[in-house]
């Protein structure tokens, strides 16, 4: 694997891990591990980092939904036009282009059914190219991101072994 | 009623207990602390390997397999044997399914030692070998080993602990707790010895595919070693399966039968559910294994690096998941550091000496653990270092 790819692997699985805890995980002077992750970002190969959170545990009691939306792609470009309509909400967390039997999975994230409701009848049904939706709430989270969200994860291990 | 003591026969009263288990009464009464004290892959089995398991009880596999243990697990360890340090065993006579590895060296140190033969044993190693001489009324003999041999078996120590009643030596390669490996070169420099002095090998290779260096080599792929070495491997390490109890040895079919016959009065056969699951493991583990290994070399280099930052100085471990660095700058004993660095910044390590008398002046610090608790561990052993300056 070059080395570029290695220091992509570690943060994508714990994006706080310093240049300096990399580079000797690696091998590597720390000043270089720094510049490599610096030209990640500024290149864009690293677009952002994020927490994963559990919001059950915080009592917000928001909803999300996987919307299924079957468009009419365009002359030229395809989905993208249509694609950037919908990702440019601040509702919306998530586009894909699919395959299958529906064309962008869609995820939205709202304070209460409602809002979610609303986006879809409001913004999203109403876009020209859009023929059909098909909305689907998430009713518990298990895993996220190679993250499980059950407790009791923690090392059984004894303490002390030969 | 008389003092029980007084029954207990005269070998299990000549060993002395487990320093490890002292220590462990002393580290489960401390809150908060991180252990870098435990001698186990921080991963659960992957869940292929468990679900295999599973399916297999669904399927009602929950009786006796055959003493050896069963055909297809005889046969992926052969296949794995070949494939991994190419030496061929035949599944029906030279393989025999154990309960762990450790039974394995019960088994073995049984079945060959007479009363007085001695049992050669390089140190700082495991804790079981020794007692295990002594229960088969043997002589354990320690040879030693240093960090300025890169923790090697040197044929020029061992030569000088030879006498006429050698007769087994013991390869604990690649090692706990020192993490040194053997090569092809230095296990060629023994075999004159070996041969010469007429040694059975004991190899236990149980850490044989966490070697980060070189591919493991073992002594039993070298010419005319075949018959006289005992291959000892098992799937704790590398598949992460320590608590399912299943291992193996290798050998000349005289020694598995002799091994076998006390295997089946004693233990009938090991549990099939892990013997199902070892199969799992061999047939389609080696990916998942992978993963693992190359997570245990992050933060092998993480931490060897670390403890020498920090003013311990540490032969870089080549294979298992342990740095054994010296503590002999502070002047302490390795039973009064641990227990100190216990008490004051709650980090349990293991004391050298636990792994025999020349692990004295080290402790054992095993880097299956988080990228934090080890970074974390290093800052509070660094604090504990400026206290006892």
């Amino acid at each position: 694997m070059d080395l570029e790819k290695r220091i992509l692997k570690l943060i994508e699985r714990d994006a706080r891990l310093s240049a300096k805890t990399i580079a000797a995980m690696i091998d590597e002077d720390e000043e270089k591990v720094q510049e490599i992750i610096s030209g990640l970002e500024k290149n864009r190969t690293i677009l952002g980092y994020h927490a994963i959170v559990n919001w059950e545990k915080n009592g917000w009691d928001g909803v999300t939904a996987l919307i299924e939306v079957k468009v009419s792609p365009e002359r030229e470009v395809g989905f993208n036009n249509i694609a950037e309509r919908i990702y440019r909400f601040p509702e919306v967390k998530s586009v894909y282009l699919m395959s299958g039997s529906y064309d962008l999975s869609v995820i939205v994230e709202g304070d209460s059914l409602k809002d979610v409701a609303r986006f879809v009848s409001h913004k999203l049904s109403v876009i020209d190219q859009v023929q059909s939706t098909v909305t689907h709430f998430i009713l518990k989270r298990y895993k996220e991101d190679h993250i499980i969200f059950n407790e009791g994860e923690e090392d059984k291990r004894l303490v002390v072994s030969p | 009623m008389n003092n029980m003591n007084d029954y207990l026969s005269a070998s299990v009263k000549s060993i002395a207990p487990s320093g490890i288990r002292k220590f462990f009464d002393l580290v489960s009464q401390t809150e908060g602390v991180i252990s870098l004290g435990v001698g186990e892959p921080d991963f659960v089995t992957p869940w292929h390997i468990i679900e295999a398991c599973l399916y297999s009880l669904e399927q009602g596999y929950t009786m006796y397999t055959s003493n050896s243990g069963l055909p297809e697990l005889r046969e992926e360890v052969s296949y794995y044997e070949q494939r991994t340090i190419g030496v061929e065993y035949a599944p029906a006579d030279q393989i025999l399914i154990t309960v762990g590895v450790s039974e394995a060296i019960d088994l073995a140190l049984r079945a060959l030692l007479e009363p007085g033969d001695e049992v050669l044993i390089p140190e700082p190693c495991f804790v079981s070998y020794a007692p295990g001489a002594v229960l088969a009324y043997g002589n354990p003999v320690p040879v030693e080993t240093y960090d300025i041999d890169q923790y090697r078996l040197r044929p020029e120590i061992l030569a000088g602990k030879i006498t006429p009643r050698s007769k087994v030596l013991i390869l604990p390669y690649p090692n706990n707790p020192t993490g040194g490996i053997m090569t092809r070169q230095d296990l060629e420099d023994l075999v004159d010895i070996i041969v010469k002095n007429d040694l059975i090998v004991i190899s236990d290779e149980i850490y044989g595919e966490l070697s980060y260096f070189e591919k493991h080599v073992s002594i039993a792929s070298l010419p005319g070693m075949k018959d006289r070495t005992l291959v000892m491997n098992g799937f704790s390490k590398a598949f992460a399966m320590t608590g399912w109890r299943i291992g193996y040895a290798c050998g000349h079919p005289d020694i598995i039968a002799a091994m076998t016959k006390i295997h089946q009065y004693t233990i009938m056969c090991a549990p099939i559910m892990a013997q199902k699951a070892a199969v799992e493991a061999l047939r389609n583990g080696e990916i998942e294994m992978r993963k693992m290994i190359a997570d245990y070399n992050y933060r092998r280099k993480l931490m060897h690096k670390g403890l020498n930052e920090i003013g311990l100085s540490c032969f870089e471990p080549r294979g298992a998941f342990y740095c054994f660095p010296s503590i002999k700058s502070t002047g302490l004993s390795s039973e009064d550091f641990c227990e100190q660095l216990l008490l004051k910044e709650q980090v349990a390590v293991v004391p050298g000496n636990a792994f025999g008398q020349s692990g004295e002046g080290f402790i054992r610090c095993c880097y299956a653990a988080s990228v934090n608790n080890i970074e974390e561990a290093l800052r509070r052993i660094k604090n504990f270092l400026n206290q006892i300056e």
